[in-house]
């Protein structure tokens, strides 16, 4: 369905992506892990055309989607949603109109411009909305929502444009913990319902374990690791964040239960100290 | 786990038709406000021009189709005598050297008074507070009065000459950027004059040490910009009589055919010169805005 052969992005004398290769058959929800910097953010880009890459070719159902250019290549951005750590909503308009702008791509500029989108369109961005539980919200400007409302209207605006494949960078990393469940148990129930391809860029291992099915691991612009979360043990993550013996899963969660797991192992460890 | 399903957060049916119909009552009425402003806007365009074009003397309808006619017969004539084109540039070039130096001086001149009327006209880094109003109302006549009109007083006063033009424009240039810096300056950060305050720095060393380094960039590439601007104005104000390339290419239109060379000979230089300086500044102004910032 989706397949990279050795896709490669250069900056100057900098390597940000080097022969990136991996092949996916079927609709799944695929996370990608690494440290900043590991060039988890410019595959992503490079896969939804909003960066050229440098070598390498992406091919989508037999069509190679590389060097598309102009109105192709935004057909294939319209079919290939994203989604951004910080939601790059247009802050001052209202939620809908935000919703809307993910039909752009088969409406004239001169309609854009009067606002003049279709009723049958502004139903369906409602629904949307409802489906993700923010409908009460449709009116207000998108700048008076919190994040994690922010965050949900950014999914309905990928949802609006029907995509193939839906690719999130790092959608969780600016929100609390809670508002992370709520997103990413979006995602999933996305991937899930829709059968669409979601693959999301996620900092924490924990999150790519509890709803991935297929984990890959960058590391300097390389892909280090690829496979299911089973696989995916500590020792291999270290490895993908380069961290030494110290490195435990739970330094790195956002995971409410996660944490309190930790705390009481702690609290035990303490407990068990004093006894002796 | 539950609460976070999409399920979960279903407002039921009912709920949804409700917020569909009065979003979309919304969006009519916005369409319905949109679209009488674009009928007001559109009925005001016709009625200006139709007014516009029933006082004007000769009548635009009538008047179109000799448009051309001026251009073509000074480019037909110095077509014919382009071989004394390049004598010509040689001829005039002293002309175009007093206009730019017009141009300089009134735009450091200028430049310099507007640095001053705009610390003192900044909410925050004003002298004297009470009297922002004062310096801002100042910087508004500056503004207002247009650089022919000081400049056509101040001939009359001290007689034609590159001095009047270059006050003129200066005094404009001032107004002018005034404005701008004093915009640049209220975004500027107000820590370090704070610091350089509680070491018991003057006003003026305050200003110069801790506003100055930050806006520096910006003030050049608006001084630039304006610079560009006063060469125009500067050419524009020797038809008046104040010297350089304007006062000859009046005095070359005036003639009419037969001088025709002239006036080409000087068009060339002046665009020569605008694009010159425009691709100067503009190259300059991009290196101080992006890469010359440390």
């Amino acid at each position: 369905m989706l397949e990279l052969i050795s896709l490669t992005k250069q900056f100057g004398t900098k390597t940000a992506v080097e022969r990136a290769s991996f092949k996916v058959d079927h609709p799944m929800m695929i996370g990608i892990i690494g440290r900043s910097g590991a060039g988890k953010s410019t595959l992503l880009r490079m896969l939804n055309r909003l960066s050229d890459s440098t070598d390498g070719r992406i091919v989508f159902q037999g069509n190679d989607i590389t060097r598309l250019k102009g109105s192709s290549r935004r057909h294939w951005q319209s079919r290939c949603a994203m989604i951004f750590q910080q939601f790059n909503l247009v802050p001052r308009m209202d939620v809908v109109s935000n919703v809307l702008h993910g039909t752009l791509n088969q409406r004239s500029t001169l309609s854009t411009m009067f606002n003049l989108y279709p009723q049958a369109d502004i139903h369906r961005a409602i629904e949307i909305l409802d489906r993700l539980g923010i409908a009460e919200q449709a009116p207000k400007r998108a700048e008076a929502l919190s994040g994690g409302q922010q965050q949900r209207v950014a999914i309905a605006r990928a949802l609006m444009q029907d995509p193939a494949i839906i690719l999130a960078d790092e959608p969780i990393a600016s929100l609390d913990p809670m508002n992370a469940q709520i997103v990413m148990q979006s995602l999933r129930d996305i991937h899930e319902q829709d059968n669409r391809m979601v693959i999301a860029n996620l900092h924490t291992l924990d999150t790519a374990r509890r709803y991935c099915d297929r984990v890959i691991g960058m590391r300097d612009g390389r892909i280090v690791f690829d496979g299911t979360p089973e696989q995916l043990s500590t020792n291999v993550a270290r490895d993908i964040y380069g961290a030494d013996a110290s490195f435990s899963e739970a330094a790195t969660s956002t995971q409410i239960d996660t944490l309190d797991r930790e705390t009481a192992r702690l609290l035990e460890e303490a407990k068990a100290e004093a006894l002796v | 786990m539950s609460d976070a399903t999409l399920s979960g957060h279903n407002s039921g049916p009912a709920s949804v038709d409700a917020i569909q119909s009065s979003y979309l009552q919304q969006v009519q009425r916005k369409r319905l406000y949109g679209g009488l402003t674009l009928m007001i806007f559109a009925l005001l365009m016709v009625a200006g021009f139709m007014t516009a074009d029933a006082r004007n003397a000769g009548g635009f309808w009538e008047g179109l189709h000799n448009v051309g006619d001026y251009p073509a017969d000074v480019l037909s004539e110095a077509w014919e005598k382009r071989a004394a084109l390049p004598a010509l540039i040689v001829k005039y070039f002293p002309a175009l050297v007093e206009t730019i130096n017009i141009a300089a001086v009134a735009t450091i001149l200028g430049a310099g008074l507007g640095l001053i009327l705009s610390l003192l006209s900044t909410r925050g880094l004003a002298r004297w507070p009470r009297l922002i109003p004062v310096f801002r109302r100042t910087m508004d006549i500056m503004r207002a009065i247009p650089e022919i009109v000081i400049a056509l007083v101040l001939i009359f006063v001290l007689g034609g000459g590159p001095v009047p033009a270059m006050i003129a424009i200066a005094i404009h240039t001032a107004g002018a950027l005034g404005k701008m810096f004093s915009e640049v300056a209220e975004n500027a950060d107000l820590k370090p004059l704070e610091g350089l305050a509680s070491t018991g720095a003057t006003w003026a060393q305050g200003m110069w040490l801790g506003i100055l380094p930050q806006v520096a960039p910006n003030y050049v590439s608006y001084a630039l910009l304006r610079f560009e601007i006063n060469i125009r104005a500067s050419a524009i104000l020797g038809f008046v009589g104040a010297g350089g390339l304007g006062y000859e290419l009046r005095n070359a239109m005036a003639w009419g055919p037969g001088r025709f060379d002239d006036a080409a000979a000087i068009f060339l230089l002046l665009f020569g010169t605008i694009i010159f300086f425009d691709q100067l500044s503009g190259r300059f102004r991009n290196q101080l805005t992006t890469g010359g910032q440390a």
